[in-house]
This record gives structure tokens, C-alpha cells and sequence, in this order.
């Protein structure tokens, strides 16, 4: 098993520091003045020279964020955060939109090579030669929108996308290139006050992607944002809006890191899906954000709202999550199934080492007849970290012949840990079938001998055990996150064993 | 408190204000006390609304809008009881002990009402009850007037009891909140067999204190059958110690309104509690199921199933929490709940839960809500069976199979009549 290996290797090339992304890009940046209120908006607005309506709908999510609480309800504690303590924008001094890569700044470019982002076309990943229009059998290239701090500062294989009329571009782009899609779709899944952060996040978004696949086009790449987090103070809160019509097919993926530092950021995003007609949309998220060091200081809020709508007929929305980094993770992947035969999927991995606190599942709102679902959770506990699984399975009285599979699994490594079940199963449907399955344990004993006495060290026997425990979630990663997410499982677990 | 207290929990407050001087133990301070804390936690909270997550399901507002009065009168004389399933027993009338009814002759160990023994009961009362964090033990503290009162000494094998409860349609509504009192000692053991019927708009509001001494053994087979009039929120408090045994299996087929609350913790080690039970609602009933499990010492064993089956317009509810403490290593913790939809305008919500904190455990969950599965019902009607007995067929043994942990044969049959009164009585509606 290569993957094994080379998770041992990584293992063993980053016991000296831990989180091999925590470091700082030094750059010009230009901020706004600290503090939240209604003219940071218009100036976020004035910034991104946003069309009127488009600052009134963010004006509209402002006050109503003003009314609303913070939610407590879930299991992770942390000290009141400041929402006037931080910069709401924060962006490379650079020319604005640059035409090619070579007008993007050396240093960011830099930034995003030594993080092992490919943003140049040619060297989309290690193994492919000569790149670019033609990619080598079996694997397609990565087209990428890089968003650093406030703004997107690529994005890769517009161009070749663009072929099949394929939209991939920042949100800013999109909102005034176009902003009939735009105006559509924005806040028709998450709308602006359904919660507190993502009333936060209407107010004040400042970038992420967007991304329209036209009616019968298979994406021919994945597409891919990843999320950098820079400047010191700042909160980062990107909105992602992603339409599937009629018969198109997409996967996306998205990464993140941050710089290691001892106060607390938040990232709070909103991700909308829409998926029309039979189509798909697959979405992959390998979180890293930085976690906090092994005392529990500094780390990212990690306060998402990811929902998305399976408007049409046998469509179908697939979430893959791997969660290994933020200090305080709190998100909750949802699908809203209105299509006839239309399926929502959810496959999560979710660890806490150290401090961490994770409080992640999964809504799936059965509307539609002969919808399905399937839940599959796999969370692990080590050190002091708390691990909660909360999901709601929601049968609505037409949907006839629902069918919803979940199967929530725990794993505790330690006894400082947590580990928390919290599932909620509503069925107003007679013929609606729900299954739920959970189960909580610690490695087994025998496992863990049978793999010393065939001459692993405790640490890799438990790097290949957490592995197994983790595949069926992993397997539904495209590959290259897939042995991403493996190296980043046992890197989380470093310093628990033993 | 600033809010504005419902209507029902004024009510209930003002009799309290009303009727604190005429209380049973009304000239003991410890019980005064006891009971004046209770109504600040009651006046502080009510009845709890949807938005109190334990109540997310189960909406009480029928019962805080009702106006209920308490029985004020005896009802005298014989009245039609149930079959006896047991040589022994304690029958309540409204609430009330009724000594004359009842038959405790011959017990190896003490069974009173509380009321006439309120001395003996104080360091017990209360000791287990969470007035502060649930209304309705506030609202029972508050308000009780008796109960039954049962301390079987160490090592003494209490054998089988009966515990009756009936209430008598005065034609007005009422509440009655016994409180119920169960101690075994050391080793003991003990068969308790509740049968709670009656009519009449009433709400029965009882709280159980259990305690269960080292190795001692104590099964508890409850039928929950008033009539469809009836609200019936009980909350038991258990507490097990090492090596005890708490065995609860509760039938609920009746009552509009039916919660029962379960709260057990597992105190020494190598304890275990098993609480099971089916629950049946037809049009217009709900039917809940709320159960906390505390495992709070190592080598401990907790199994649940529960089953529901929903007729009609019925609401089921099924909500159990298994919390594992850190000290609970080795704990083994079982839970399943299934529920079965007869219906198209039945609904069911279930919420198990797991919070665990120690790592060497082996817990698990699962749940499962359908109809009746097509092939199964394929099967028999291919071999000639019409389909209505097809279906009842399926029906009973999806019943039977929760019946089938318990062990007691007494209590077996008693169970298992209960449910099958049910069943028929859905057929001859049907």
C-alpha cells in the first residue's frame, strides 16, 4: 500500500514543525480600517465597485445581522469574539484583475508554489510533463482560482474553460461580468439572514468563486479554489456560488491553510450549490486551516455555511469534507433535495487533536419523491480535542419512497477526549426509509498488536489503522486530495500516540 | 423572572400558594423547604416550550393551557380494578393511597403510602430529583401528596408487587403528581409490575425516585394504559450502584399524551440498566420517549430498545442520551430505537445521542424508521394469508421482539397482553 508509505514518510519529514503551511507571506497589503458597521460595507462595496442593488442586498444582511445572536448551541467552547477587533478587508497591493500570470506579484506567486499550489498551467501537478492543452492520460489538469486574504489573485485555465462555456472566475469577475447569473442564484440557497455568520458573510464577502457549468457540458477539470489566509487581524469570508445546469457535471475542490499565529481568526464562508435537471456537482474540501498549537493557542474560526440545492429531476449533490485543521470548527454541509429522484451525499472526516473542537455534520432535507441520502461520519478524537457529529434527516410528507443511510463512526485516541453523537431523524412519510447507525470505540487492541508484531512502530500502526477507519470517506476524494488528506490525517495525529 | 409565566404553571403555582399550609408534611420544615425551592423553579421556567431542546418534539402547550383542579374528594368505596397480575399489591385511587384496596399482607419488606411516612422519607425525597433543571419534577415536589413508599432491606428477595394506579372521571379536569419512592438495599431484589388506567381530563404527573444498592436487583414493568383523555408525564430518577441491576420496560398505549422520562445513572461498577419498551399511538396521541443514561463508573452496561408503532394522525418521539464520563472506562452501551408508520399522516422523530468521554468504550446506536417491509408482507400473502393478517402478523412481531428481553414470565405475559389489547383494539377501530 504506497499510500502508507509515503504517509510514513511524511510523517517522519515533518516532526520538527508540525504545520508546514503556518508561515507569512511578507507584502504590501491595503486594509480597511478595523471595525464592522455600515460603511466598511459600502467600502467593500466601493472596493469591488459593486452594481446598487448588490450593496443594498449586502446592506439588508448588515442590519440583520444586527439583530441576531450568536449561535450557542453547539459543542465548542471559545471566548466571545470582538466583530469590531478586525479588518473586514485586507488585499495585496497589486494591480487590480492582472491579465496573465506574470503581472501577479513574485512574492504571492511565490507564496502559492511554496504552499504546492500549481498556478501556472504548464506544472499542474508533479508527474504530468508538458501540460497544458493536452494532459497525459487519466489525468486531468486543475484549474485554480486563488484567493489570498479579501481577493482572488489567479485564476487558472480560463481560457481552455471558457472553450465550453464554462464560467470559472472570482465572484467579484463574475459580479460584473455577469451579474445576471449573479442576481439569480446569490442568496437563493443560503439566504442572507439565515444565520448569524452567514448574515456576517452577505454583509461583508469579499471574494471566492464562481462557477456556472452550461446545460449537457461535463467539466473536462476539476476546478479548485484554494484559501489562503495572510495578514494579521483580518477575518476572511469568501462566498462561493457554483450552478450546474441542466445535464453538466462538475467537481470542485478547496483548500486552505493560514500562518501560525497566537490570536484567533475567523473564517466564516458561505458555499451555495445549485444543481439543476441531472446534474451533478461534487465537492471536495480538504480543510487545514491552522489549528492552534498543542496548548490550544491561536487558530482559525472555522464558522461555514455550505448548502446546496438539488432544484431538478435526478440531480445530485455530493459533499466530501476532510477536516483536519481550525481551532473550532462549526459546519454543516447540507443538501436540499427538492428534484424528484434527486440524491444528496455527505462524506466527512473530521479530526481534533490538541485543543481542536469540531462541531460538523450534515442537514438533508428530503422534499421530493424517491429521494436519497447517505451520511457516512467519521470522526476522531485525540488529545484534548472534542469531536461532535450533529446531523438532522428531515423527511418531508411528499417526499414517497425517501430512502436515507447514515453511519456515524468515532474513534477516540486517549482518554482527554471527546467524542459526541448528535442526530436528529424527523420522517412525516410512511413509505420513507431511515436507517441510522452509530458507533464509538478506541482502537482495538488486537488490531493495533497484529500490526507491531509485522514490525510497525505504534505510531505508523495507528497512522495505518485511522487510515482504514477513514477509506470509505477518503475513497470519494479525487486522487490527488485523497493522498493529501492521507499525509494530513496522520500529521494531525502527531504526538497523540503513546 | 421577568417573562410572563403560562397560564397552567400559574394556575399550578397559585394552588400551591393556595394549599402549602394543607400539604401532606405541611409542618416539616425540610419538606416546606423542599417544596418552596421547587416552586421557584417552577415559576422560574413553567412548562417547557418547544424551544427547550428535551421538548423539541413534544409540545405541552395542551397541558399549560388547560385549568386543572386537584381531587379534592376520596373517591369511597369498591372499585372495578384491574386483573390482579400479582399476590400483592398497592392500588391509588386519583393519586391517593387507598389501603383498603390494596393487598401488602405477608411482604418481606416495608411497602407504605409516603404520605402517613413522611419521617422516614427525609433523606431520601428529593435526594435523586432535578426540580432545578425539570419542570414537571418541580411542578410534582411542588405539589405531591403521596406515593408509594418501598424499602426492601439487604439481601431480602422482595418477590413480586403490583403497583395500581387508577383515576375515577370526577367530570371536571385534575392533576395528581404522586411522588413514588423505591429503595432496595444491598443484594436485594424486587418486581415491581405498574399498571396505571383510568379516564377522565386529567394529568398524571408522577415522579419516581429509585434507588438500587450494591448487587441489588430491581425490574420495573410498567403499562402506561388510560384513556385517550388522559396526559401522562412521568419522570423516573434511578440511581444504580455497583453491581446493581435497574430493569425498566415501558408500555405506552393509551394516554392523549405520554412522556416518559428516564433519567439512570450508573454510579459503581460493573452496574447495569436495561430499559426497553414499545410504544403505541393511534389518531390524535403522542407518544415520548426520552431516556438519559449516565455512565459514571467503569465496567458498566446499558441496553436500550425501544419500538413505536404509529396509527392514524400520531406523533412518536424518541429521544435517548448516553453520556459516558471519563472515569466510565469498559463501559459497553447499546441503544436501538425503531419505529414503524402504519399511516401516511403519522410522524415520528428520534434523536439518539452519544457524548462520550472516556476512551475505552464500546458504544453504539441505531435507528430505524418504515413501514412495514413489502417483502416481508410478500412472503405471507404469497403463502395465502390475507393481507390484514398479514399485517397484524408483522405488527405483533415487531412488538413481541422488544417484549422478548424480558425475563420474568409474570411480567412477560402481562406486557404482552398489553400490547395485544392495543393491537386489537387498532383492528376493531380499523
Amino acid at each position: 500500500m504506497p499510500a502508507v508509505t509515503e504517509t510514513i514518510e511524511t510523517v517522519q519529514s515533518v516532526t520538527e514543525s508540525t504545520y508546514k503551511w503556518g508561515f507569512e507571506t511578507d507584502i504590501e497589503m491595503e486594509f480597511a480600517p478595523k471595525g464592522l458597521n455600515e460603511d466598511i460595507v459600502r467600502f467593500i462595496s466601493a472596493k469591488k465597485n459593486e452594481p446598487e442593488w448588490l450593496l443594498e442586498w449586502r446592506l439588508r444582511a448588515f442590519s440583520a445581522w444586527k439583530a441576531m445572536v450568536e449561535p450557542r448551541w453547539a459543542a465548542v467552547k471559545y471566548p466571545p469574539i470582538d466583530y469590531q477587533d478586525a479588518h473586514y478587508y485586507a488585499a495585496p497591493k497589486t494591480k487590480v484583475g492582472p491579465k496573465s500570470l506574470d503581472e501577479v506579484d513574485p512574492e504571492l506567486l511565490k507564496t502559492y508554489a511554496k504552499l504546492g499550489i500549481p498556478l501556472r498551467e504548464q506544472e499542474i501537478l508533479a508527474g504530468v510533463e508538458g501540460a497544458g492543452s493536452v494532459p497525459a492520460e487519466g489525468r486531468m489538469p486543475v484549474a485554480v482560482d486563488a484567493v489570498f486574504d479579501s481577493v482572488s489573485v489567479a485564476t487558472s485555465y480560463k481560457e481552455r474553460l471558457g472553450k465550453e462555456g464554462i464560467i470559472f472566475c472570482s465572484i467579484s469577475e463574475a459580479v460584473q461580468e455577469h451579474p445576471e447569473l449573479v442576481r439569480k442564484y446569490l442568496g437563493t440557497v443560503v439566504p442572507q439572514g439565515d444565520n448569524f455568520f452567514a448574515a456576517l458573510n452577505s454583509a461583508v464577502f469579499t471574494d471566492g468563486s464562481f462557477v456556472y457549468i452550461p446545460k449537457g457540458v461535463r467539466c473536462p477539470m476539476e476546478l479548485s479554489t484554494y484559501f489562503r489566509i495572510n495578514a494579521k487581524s483580518t477575518g476572511q469570508f469568501e462566498r462561493t456560488l457554483i450552478i450546474a445546469d441542466a445535464g453538466s457535471h462538475v467537481s470542485y475542490l478547496e483548500g486552505c491553510t493560514a500562518p501560525m499565529r497566537d490570536e484567533n481568526q475567523l473564517h466564516a464562508a458561505v458555499v451555495e450549490l445549485v444543481a439543476m435537471d441531472d446534474a451533478t456537482i461534487k465537492y471536495s474540501t480538504v480543510q487545514n486551516w491552522y489549528p492552534g498549537d498543542a496548548e490550544g493557542k491561536g487558530g482559525i474560526y472555522n464558522f461555514v455555511t455550505k448548502r446546496g440545492a438539488c432544484r431538478g429531476a435526478r440531480s445530485k449533490i455530493s459533499w466530501t469534507q476532510v477536516e483536519t485543521g481550525s481551532a473550532i470548527t462549526w459546519k454543516y454541509p447540507s443538501c436540499i433535495l427538492q428534484g424528484e429522484d434527486s440524491v444528496g451525499e455527505f462524506y466527512s472526516v473530521a479530526i481534533t487533536n490538541n485543543y481542536q473542537q469540531a462541531d460538523t455534520g450534515t442537514k438533508m432535507f428530503h422534499i421530493g419523491p424517491r429521494t436519497k441520502s447517505t451520511i457516512v461520519s467519521k470522526g476522531i478524537s485525540a488529545g484534548h480535542g472534542q469531536n461532535t457529529y450533529r446531523g438532522l434527516v428531515r423527511i418531508g410528507a411528499k417526499a414517497k419512497g425517501a430512502r436515507n443511510f447514515t453511519q456515524c463512526d468515532s474513534l477516540l485516541i486517549g482518554d482527554l477526549c471527546g467524542a459526541h453523537t448528535v442526530p436528529y431523524i424527523e420522517n412525516r412519510c410512511v413509505s420513507a426509509k431511515v436507517e441510522h447507525e452509530a458507533t464509538t470505540s478506541r482502537i482495538a487492541e488486537d488490531q493495533l498488536f497484529y500490526c507491531r508484531q509485522r514490525g510497525l512502530t505504534q505510531e505508523e500502526a495507528v497512522g495505518l489503522i485511522v487510515n482504514g477507519f477513514c477509506r470509505e470517506v477518503l475513497k470519494e476524494l479525487p486522487m490527488e486530495f485523497a493522498v493529501e488528506a492521507q499525509k494530513l490525517l496522520q500529521i494531525s495525529l502527531e504526538g497523540s500516540v503513546g | 423572572m421577568t417573562a410572563p409565566v403560562p397560564t397552567g404553571a400559574a394556575g399550578f403555582l397559585a394552588r400551591y400558594e393556595g394549599l402549602k399550609d394543607h400539604l401532606p408534611g405541611a409542618r416539616k420544615p425540610w419538606l416546606n423547604t423542599l417544596r418552596a425551592d421547587a416552586a421557584v423553579h417552577f415559576a422560574a421556567r413553567g412548562f417547557p416550550t418547544r424551544r427547550v431542546e428535551q421538548w423539541k418534539y413534544t409540545d405541552l402547550a395542551p397541558v399549560a393551557q388547560a385549568h386543572f383542579a386537584e381531587p379534592l374528594t376520596m373517591v369511597e368505596g369498591a372499585l372495578a380494578l384491574p386483573v390482579p397480575n400479582a399476590a400483592h399489591r398497592a392500588v391509588f385511587v386519583d393519586g391517593r393511597f387507598r389501603p383498603d384496596l390494596s393487598a401488602l399482607e405477608g411482604l418481606p419488606f416495608r411497602a407504605v403510602g409516603l404520605a402517613q411516612h413522611l419521617n422516614d422519607a427525609e433523606t431520601f425525597l428529593g435526594s435523586l430529583a432535578k426540580p432545578e433543571s425539570e419542570p414537571l419534577a418541580a411542578l410534582n415536589t411542588m405539589l405531591f401528596e403521596d406515593g408509594l413508599f418501598i424499602d426492601v432491606p439487604d439481601g431480602v428477595d422482595g418477590g413480586l408487587l403490583e403497583l395500581v394506579s387508577i383515576t375515577v372521571d370526577p367530570g371536571r379536569p385534575f392533576a395528581f403528581h404522586p411522588r413514588h419512592l423505591f429503595r432496595l438495599g444491598a443484594g436485594a431484589s424486587l418486581t415491581l409490575i405498574e399498571t396505571a388506567t383510568g379516564r377522565g381530563q386529567c394529568l398524571h404527573n408522577p415522579v419516581f425516585e429509585i434507588d438500587v444498592a450494591e448487587g441489588a436487583t430491581l425490574t420495573h414493568g410498567r403499562m402506561l394504559q388510560e384513556e385517550a383523555t388522559v396526559f401522562h408525564l412521568s419522570t423516573i430518577y434511578a440511581t444504580i450502584a455497583g453491581g446493581g441491576t435497574y430493569d425498566n420496560f415501558t408500555v405506552a398505549a393509551g394516554p392523549r399524551l405520554t412522556r416518559n422520562e428516564i433519567h439512570a445513572a450508573l454510579t459503581g461498577p460493573k452496574a447495569a440498566c436495561h430499559m426497553n419498551g414499545a410504544q403505541m399511538a393511534a389518531d390524535g396521541q403522542h407518544v415520548d420517549t426520552t431516556t438519559a443514561l449516565d455512565h459514571a463508573a467503569p465496567d458498566c452496561a446499558s441496553r436500550q430498545t425501544y419500538k413505536t408503532v404509529l396509527a392514524g394522525r400520531a406523533r412518536g418521539v424518541f429521544q435517548g442520551k448516553i453520556l459516558v464520563r471519563r472515569e466510565a472506562q469498559k463501559t459497553d452501551g447499546y441503544q436501538m430505537n425503531q419505529a414503524l408508520l402504519l399511516s401516511e399522516d403519522a410522524e415520528i422523530d428520534s434523536k439518539p445521542q452519544l457524548e462520550i468521554y472516556a476512551d475505552d468504550v464500546k458504544c453504539s446506536h441505531g435507528a430505524t424508521v418504515g413501514a412495514l417491509d413489502a417483502d416481508s408482507l410478500f412472503y405471507l400473502r404469497a403463502r395465502g394469508i390475507p393481507e390484514s393478517q398479514a399485517k397484524a402478523m408483522l405488527v405483533e412481531a415487531f412488538l413481541h421482539e422488544a417484549v422478548e428481553t424480558v425475563s420474568d414470565e409474570t411480567l412477560r405475559g402481562a406486557l404482552t397482553r398489553a400490547l395485544d389489547a392495543w393491537w386489537s383494539r387498532q383492528g376493531q377501530a380499523a
